[in-house]
């Protein structure tokens, strides 16, 4: 099956482990995985400037690692990215902020990219959210 | 054949961009065309209520943006009728012409489309 997995949780919650989880079990059983599409406070789950306990999961590397090994489409949306501060390279440069936190395997875009993984997916899987 | 996408909006528009964030999917997948629905549930009911006042917040109106959902092609608007009535809302007048859905008419909804999305 085609999965499109949307995340709207912060890597805090319970909800960022969840979509981890279930997208590495989606792989592992032979499915394919159309888009990742972060959103909301689902944005900081794709930022490199997370910092965690070393006695605790670091959800935002996992998320990182995984998506680099699997070579998966992985899109934040810049409108909800903007509005939480979490930039890339040229996000910083274009509004003259010192701090980047989103690169590569992670890219921003519009929305019209949750369209296009909902209309190309068997199964949209939402996390998180109010 | 596009997908139907049905976008579950629960957040009252004070509470944070939430609202906001959830009304932008549902008008990027109008511009693109798309067989999109909308159903204001629990506190997403507030939204539909004229003279609101988010000004006193230092927050920018919703109202607008509400008001754009037939431009962008979005006539599938729906309310739940318990949500409003548990608001004490039910005889007050809407500001968009969302059809009211009791119960058993919110299973054959979510039933009817492809995707939901519950924000």
């Amino acid at each position: 099956m085609k999965f499109a997995i949307a995340l709207f949780a912060a890597p805090h919650q319970p909800a960022a482990r969840r979509a981890l989880r279930f997208a590495q079990a989606a792989l592992a059983d032979g499915h394919e995985i159309v888009r990742l599409f972060f959103y909301q406070d689902g944005v900081h789950s794709a930022s490199s400037s997370v910092v965690s306990s070393q006695d605790e999961l670091d959800l935002t590397a996992e998320w990182r690692t995984f998506v680099k090994a699997h070579n998966l489409d992985g899109v934040v949306c810049i409108a909800a990215a903007l509005r939480r501060g979490v930039l890339d390279t040229d996000e910083a440069t274009r509004y003259g902020r010192t701090a980047a936190s989103i690169e590569a395997p992670w890219v921003l875009s519009g929305l019209g990219q949750l369209h296009e993984a909902v209309q190309e997916a068997d199964r949209l899987i939402c996390f998180g959210g109010p | 054949m596009s997908k139907s996408l049905l976008i579950i909006s629960r957040q009252a528009p004070w509470s944070g961009p939430g609202a906001r964030e959830t009304l932008d999917i549902v008008l990027a997948g109008g511009a693109y065309d798309l067989p999109i629905g909308l159903l204001f549930l629990d506190d997403g009911v507030f939204q539909l209520f004229a003279e609101q006042a988010p000004k006193a917040l230092q927050q920018k109106d919703l109202t607008a943006n509400l008001q754009a959902l037939p431009l962008f092609g979005i006539e599938a608007l729906y309310c739940c009728a318990h949500s409003l009535g548990e608001r004490g809302l039910g005889q007050t007048p809407l500001a968009l012409p969302a059809e009211l859905l009791d119960t058993s008419a919110l299973q054959a909804l979510l039933a009817r489309y492809d995707q939901v999305i519950t924000l």
